[in-house]
């Protein structure tokens, strides 16, 4: 009885590491509201930042907030405009509302982005994080350029 | 839109519990729902639709889903399977359907659970005609559901969701408020929180069923509800389930309860 629940959580703990060992997601730690640590230690790219929050396919931020970027239409409504949004907020607190907005409101809308899911992924999504580590510093170097 | 609207809306969401707290009864929602304006409104897709394609619903004859109606007039004279009966031989014309499609999903003592007015349809063929089942999405059974529901269109939606009904309901409002897939959001995410509200050029609607199958510009052709949950599924990055299954039909009861008292559009047009 006992040796088989032993045997399960060997099998359970083993399945869980290799599924955090599969997955591209980066250790952090959350101090408050902010991840003080860069993902990387690599400086993110402004360039590259705004391409990715564009890009409906990797940060998508457009799809939900509006952006101070005239050239692109339809902006979203649903999130906060990020006009300004580099005053109003530190590199560490944006940090943590791109890995995991629902560390801060478990019902927000806003997806973790550097956080793998687990229910019915689809294969081709499936252990991966919606933006790479590096990705994320990228955008927090854009969006923190967003002065008021 | 208004951004301070917006953000008032973000901080002032109440939590899961105090959600479903307001869900217990199934369309008139009290005060503490996050967004009285999403909820206790419904309003069809119609309402968001853009004028050339509301013209285009509008008029039977511009209406592209009538050619799946005319496919399923056809089909509902046509004898098939070993009893050599068609869907006249019982019923007699399709006229005698008015307002049965009012109150599907529908719970069949026979099943043990939820029937859509497809499933109807291929229980009719199975056991009546003793004829094979047809394909959910294909054009004779599109052609059919549509015919059916369309003699009801104009009629409120009138489903029951208590009795036998009533886990199958609570199942498809659990299903609604689960996240899932690599966006890791529910339908009640967008759909609840922030109808009315852009997501790029699209506005976000109250995801009812009341008009479908409709007939979809993106598609170009008629679909069922249950395939659109499954480019919604796919959309958040989730492995969508099979049409027709129990998950969806639940699922689609619930959509249909909230849309209690809404008139039935079928065929509907919708971008």
């Amino acid at each position: 009885m006992s040796y088989r629940l032993i045997l399960g959580a060997i099998v359970g703990v083993a399945v869980f590491s290799s599924l955090l060992a599969s997955s591209n997601a980066h250790d952090y730690i959350v101090v408050d509201d902010t991840i003080p640590v860069s993902l990387t230690g690599v400086p993110g790219d402004p360039v590259k930042g705004k391409k990715l929050s564009v890009n409906r396919k990797k940060g998508n931020c457009l799809a939900c907030h509006a952006m101070p970027i005239p050239e692109q239409q339809f902006h979203g409504e649903v999130g906060p405009d990020l006009s300004g949004v580099g005053s109003r907020m530190t590199q560490a607190e944006l940090r943590l509302r791109l890995v995991n907005s629902k560390a801060l409101n478990p019902d927000t809308i806003m997806p973790a982005f550097h956080k793998v899911a687990l229910n019915r992924v689809l294969k081709k999504f499936k252990g991966k994080t919606i933006l790479g580590a590096q990705e994320i510093e990228d955008i927090i170097a854009y969006i923190s350029t967003l002065k008021s | 839109m208004n951004f301070i609207n917006n953000i008032t809306r973000v901080t002032s969401l109440l939590g899961i519990a105090s959600l479903l707290l307001a869900y217990t009864t199934n369309v008139s929602h009290s005060g503490s729902n996050p967004n009285p304006q999403g909820v206790n409104k419904m309003k069809s897709g119609y309402h968001w639709a853009t004028a050339p394609t509301r013209e285009m619903q509008d008029d039977d004859f511009s209406n592209p889903a009538f050619l799946w109606v005319d496919i399923g007039s056809e089909q509902w004279t046509t004898k098939d399977g070993e009893a050599g009966k068609s869907c006249a031989s019982c019923h007699s014309g399709v006229e005698t359907m008015k307002g049965v499609a009012a109150t599907y999903p529908k719970y069949s003592a026979e099943d043990g659970k939820l029937r859509a007015v497809q499933h109807q349809i291929n229980n009719c063929r199975t056991q009546q005609m003793k004829a094979k089942p047809w394909k959910w999405e294909s054009d004779n059974m599109l052609g059919v559901a549509a015919l059916v529901k369309n003699q009801s269109k104009g009629m409120p939606i009138k489903v029951k969701v208590t009795g036998e009904a009533q886990p199958f309901y609570n199942k498809g409002k659990k299903s609604y408020m689960l996240r899932r897939g690599g966006l890791d959001m529910s339908c009640k995410n967008c759909h609840m929180d922030y109808t009315d509200t852009r997501i790029r050029a699209n506005i976000l609607s109250n995801g009812l069923g009341n008009g479908f199958p409709t007939y979809r510009l993106k598609w170009q052709k008629i679909g069922s509800l249950h395939r659109r949950f499954r480019g919604c599924n796919k959309n958040v990055r989730a492995t969508p389930f099979k049409s027709g299954s129990d998950v969806y039909t639940n699922l689609e009861l619930f959509l249909t309860a909230h849309a209690m008292g809404m008139e039935i559009e079928t065929p509907s047009v919708r971008n």
